[in-house]
């Protein structure tokens, strides 16, 4: 988790250096937290802890039901589609407004940190917020010519209890020929 | 489905998790980001990845990967062992006809200041002689029979 806010490119355009430390797009999920994504996210990996599948093991150990930590960030990707929307949600939003700003069109995640704290449960409804924490000065990697981004997303349960942060580095680049 | 408990005093740095080795295909690729509800075409879109992103075919997403790396490591630990933190950095990608393999060493075994017991461990994901990603993890493990990590709450759960 990055707490700190750290000095980044002077070059950078007034309205992005005005998003460095901000809390930004803080949002309720669109959905209770459910088990068919849960066998979903399982399925796919073919995780069979019981903690998930075992009603007996799930109450012993974690006292009912959970969600598995990594799944953070899916209780807050939108769906594809919603009535009356307009333009395309996405999650991550600071990530997608910092290629936009910088005129970035392409863009990777490098790295990813996740910190677990309250165990997510079925039925939660959770909130979370981005904070950007700092932008690179121009660099010149083998996918083209862009900028290293860190970015924090917080998380919360309905009783304000943290359940998690992640810190996501991206770079948003042009490619060249 | 059996409750096995993996206790710290039996986890010593540098012991070796068991090898996980799964061939991937489309099917893997697409299920893992309908999963994590990740519509972005390069993972589902094969013309778009290699037109747009440059490369061969679709590739794994990163929240699915977590999930791969969760899975690893609660099947060695077992349900009792709570993921604290994890950190990944994505090196290359990961396609479908890849045979990914994933294997895992104990860097460290440790109690923190309130008792809990924790192991890090470095997990590499590989594609032959490709490493595509390298995570490490902070997992949370019960130090004798009746520990139980999941029962800590506020402060004394530090990860």
């Amino acid at each position: 988790m990055s707490k700190e806010t750290t000095a980044s490119a002077p070059d950078l355009p007034a309205e992005v250096q005005g998003w460095l430390g901000q809390k930004r797009y803080e949002q309720e999920g669109e959905f209770d937290v459910e088990r068919g994504y849960v066998f979903t996210t399982c399925a796919s990996v073919e995780n069979g802890n019981p903690l998930f599948w075992d009603e007996k093991a799930a109450g012993e150990i974690t006292g009912g039901w959970i969600a598995p930590p990594t799944m953070l960030s899916v209780w807050f990707r939108p769906h594809f589609w919603a009535p009356g929307r307009t333009a395309v949600a996405q999650p991550l939003q600071v990530h997608f407004d910092l290629k936009e700003k910088l005129a970035l069109p392409e863009a990777i995640m490098t790295d990813n940190t996740m910190v677990f704290r309250e165990p997510v449960r079925p039925g939660d409804r959770l909130r979370t917020w981005q904070v950007l924490r700092s932008v690179s000065e121009p660099k010149r990697t083998k996918l083209g010519l862009g900028r290293f981004w860190v970015i924090d997303v917080e998380y919360v349960n309905q009783r304000g209890e943290p359940v998690g942060t992640e810190t996501y580095t991206g770079f948003g680049y042009r490619r060249e020929a | 489905m059996g409750a096995a408990k993996l206790t710290l005093e039996r986890v010593k740095a540098g012991q070796a998790l068991p090898e996980l080795a799964y061939d991937v295909t489309a099917t893997t690729v697409v299920l893992g980001a309908l999963a994590s509800r990740d519509w972005r075409p390069m993972h589902h879109d094969k013309d778009f990845a290699q037109q747009r992103n440059g490369v061969r075919d679709i590739f794994l997403n990163t929240p699915n990967q977590a999930a791969w790396f969760e899975r690893y490591l609660t099947d060695w630990s077992g349900p009792h062992g709570r993921l604290a933190r994890m950190r990944f950095r994505m090196r290359d990608s990961v396609f479908p006809g890849d045979r990914m393999v994933l294997r895992g060493t104990v860097e460290q075994v440790a109690v923190d200041d309130t008792g809990c017991g924790f192991a890090e461990v470095a997990v590499k994901l590989s594609v032959g002689d490709r490493t595509c990603t390298e995570c490490t993890a902070r997992i949370a493990l019960p130090r004798a029979e009746g520990d139980n990590p999941w029962t800590r709450k506020d402060l004394d759960w530090k990860p």
